[in-house]
């Protein structure tokens, strides 16, 4: 115990500690190892079945393509966003600014009923789709757009504070080197911006898979064709078909955990480029 | 050298900024999008709520299966956040007033909720205490209710908000160091004495703003009390669950009505926030370090 810490004065390192492995195990970490326990019940073959069925599949397919589309016009836009919000003086730019925070604070089943009406064929934004024949709502677009909506903050807030320590003196060495305000931006700027413009994009690329409440609403739910994978659990789930359910579970649970290990390492190589200089 | 007069001071040089045209063209594509994806759905849900008028409005929220969500909801939360609050600042006290192995594991673990797809969230609970669940057996025979029951709704929420308060007291209290404890118990002050007195003080705002977003993300949680709640109306039906079941019976104005009051919530908690930062930004970790974390 003594070799385990650093001697301190003060008090209460034991049962502090104590309670929150004690909570953490409780609440996080026995419950989910309790799903990859049931998901060994089902052996090899079983569970690569439940894994690989065709609607598991197409689930799989537009989860993830659905949210790496989503993460990419994510990382473009956000890094407008925050640049803007950095670097220009505009009136609004405050009220822009707290409303980057918008998916963070509105429920999500809010937002997906929000959406949903608003992507629908009569809806504000819809019936201009409508006139070219193009359906958004109940489609895969639709899965899109929700996901876009929740992972707007991600990048702006990684990029923001890391364009906010951005010395001036670099950009200023650039320039008076004889460097183009595009050159300064895309060799002395852009490289700094890279390692948040990453961990934004995995940010949100992990939140996106997980998705469930707003996309659901705008998605149709048709299986194999606009059916994610949350929703696939879940339906698995009310039909009690737990081996099924606990499964795929366990995939995206393996998908998540590999996914927050890299954006650890990616948070790790921000701050290491970000004290630096 | 040149004259520097404050206008000439404010006023970026040309040489670290974009020409007139791009500035403008970059502003107008910023506002653009977060006005086409948040603004409004906000506005949608808004005008959405009032579609059939303000007495439609008042009759949606008043009636008897809305109001027992809402009371549902609030009482979820009552019991998740205060849970949560004791946990974050006992993991806060552990981690940044200490140093011992296994630190940094820590840290990634109590973050990992986040990094739990909702449905998942509310799965693990189905899979331990749910009928078919290793607890099931034994809970049907005492006659205990977890799953669609609010335990079962209670343990949902505390799951998904479980980092919370924790991510936003740990990286200011690291940055606080322990001088000012350590100063206070060689006065002979007790631990808690201390923890009240010092510690307390110096993180109350970082506390308040971990609570609003720990009590935002309580009352609005859908996919994890999706999964144990049952949807029992008037009796395991929380505010986002309510919603849902309106908007799939078509009763369109009354789902935006009960949704206007989560909006609100929700508003209320980024003014909140925006204002915390403005006022106490020196005394929030979250200006320098929460945002390098990544929010969720």
């Amino acid at each position: 115990m003594i070799a385990f810490r650093r001697p301190s004065v003060l008090p209460g390192f034991g049962p502090t500690l104590g309670f929150t492995l004690a909570y953490l195990g409780l609440i996080v970490l026995i419950p989910l190892a309790g799903l990859f326990l049931r998901s060994t019940e089902l052996g090899v073959d079983g569970f690569i079945r439940a894994v690989s069925s065709p609607r598991a599949l197409a689930a799989f397919r537009l989860t993830f393509g659905a949210s790496f589309l989503a993460a990419v016009v994510n990382a473009f836009f956000g890094l407008v966003v925050a640049w803007v919000l950095v670097r220009y003086r505009f009136p609004g730019r405050r009220v822009l600014d707290a409303f980057v925070d918008l998916p963070f604070a509105l429920p999500t089943a809010v937002a997906g009923i929000a959406l949903a009406t608003l992507y629908a064929p009569n809806g504000w934004i819809g019936r201009w789709f409508d006139v070219f024949d193009i359906r958004v709502a109940f489609t895969q677009a639709g899965v899109f757009v929700a996901l876009v909506f929740i992972g707007l903050p991600f990048v702006v807030r990684t990029i923001q504070p890391v364009l906010q320590d951005l010395e001036a003196e670099l950009e200023e060495a650039a320039a008076s080197l004889g460097a183009t305000r595009w050159q300064t931006w895309r060799f002395v700027i852009f490289p700094v911006l890279l390692p948040p413009l990453l961990t934004g994009f995995a940010l949100a690329f992990a939140r996106a898979i997980g998705e469930y409440g707003s996309v659901i609403f705008i998605a149709g739910n048709l299986p194999g064709r606009t059916e994610i994978v949350p929703l696939l659990i879940f339906i698995q789930l009310e039909q009690y078909n737990y081996a099924a359910a606990t499964a795929i579970a366990a995939v995206m649970l393996t998908i998540s955990f590999v996914l927050l290990l890299l954006i650890n390492m990616l948070q790790r190589w921000t701050a290491k480029r970000h004290t630096r200089d | 050298m040149t004259v520097t007069t404050p206008e000439a001071r404010t006023r970026p040089p040309s040489t670290t900024t974009e020409p007139r045209a791009v500035r403008t063209g970059l502003i107008g594509l910023a506002l653009l999008y977060v006005g086409l994806f948040l603004f409004l759905p906000l506005l949608v849900v808004l005008t959405g709520a009032f579609s059939r008028g303000v007495e439609a409005y008042f009759t949606a929220i008043r009636e008897p299966y809305a109001l027992a969500a809402v009371r549902l909801t609030l009482l979820v939360a009552v019991i998740a956040v205060p849970v949560n609050v004791v946990f974050g600042m006992a993991a806060a006290w552990a981690i940044a007033k200490f140093e011992f192995y296994g630190k940094s594991l820590l840290i990634t673990l109590i973050d990992l909720p986040f990094s739990v797809s909702p449905v998942i969230a509310g799965l693990i609970y189905v899979l331990l205490f749910g009928r078919q669940g290793y607890l099931g057996p034994w809970l049907l025979e005492h006659d205990i209710r977890i799953i669609f029951a609010l335990p079962g709704l209670v343990l949902a929420t505390v799951f998904v908000t479980f980092p919370f308060v924790a991510r936003e007291l740990i990286p200011l209290m690291q940055d606080q160091g322990t001088d000012e404890e350590e100063a206070a118990t060689l006065l002979g002050a007790s631990g808690w004495q201390t923890f009240w007195r010092v510690t307390l003080p110096n993180v109350k705002w970082a506390l308040l703003y971990g609570v609003l977003l720990c009590n935002a993300r309580a009352m609005g949680e859908f996919g994890a009390v999706a999964v144990v709640s049952g949807h029992i109306r008037g009796m395991t039906n929380t505010m986002p669950l309510h919603i849902e079941i309106l908007y799939n019976e078509y009763k369109f104005a009354a789902s935006f009505a009960v949704a206007s009051l989560l909006a609100l919530l929700g508003l209320v908690t980024l003014v909140a926030k925006v204002l915390l930062e403005w006022r106490f930004g020196d005394e929030l970790a979250s200006n320098r370090t929460g945002a390098e974390r990544g929010k969720s």
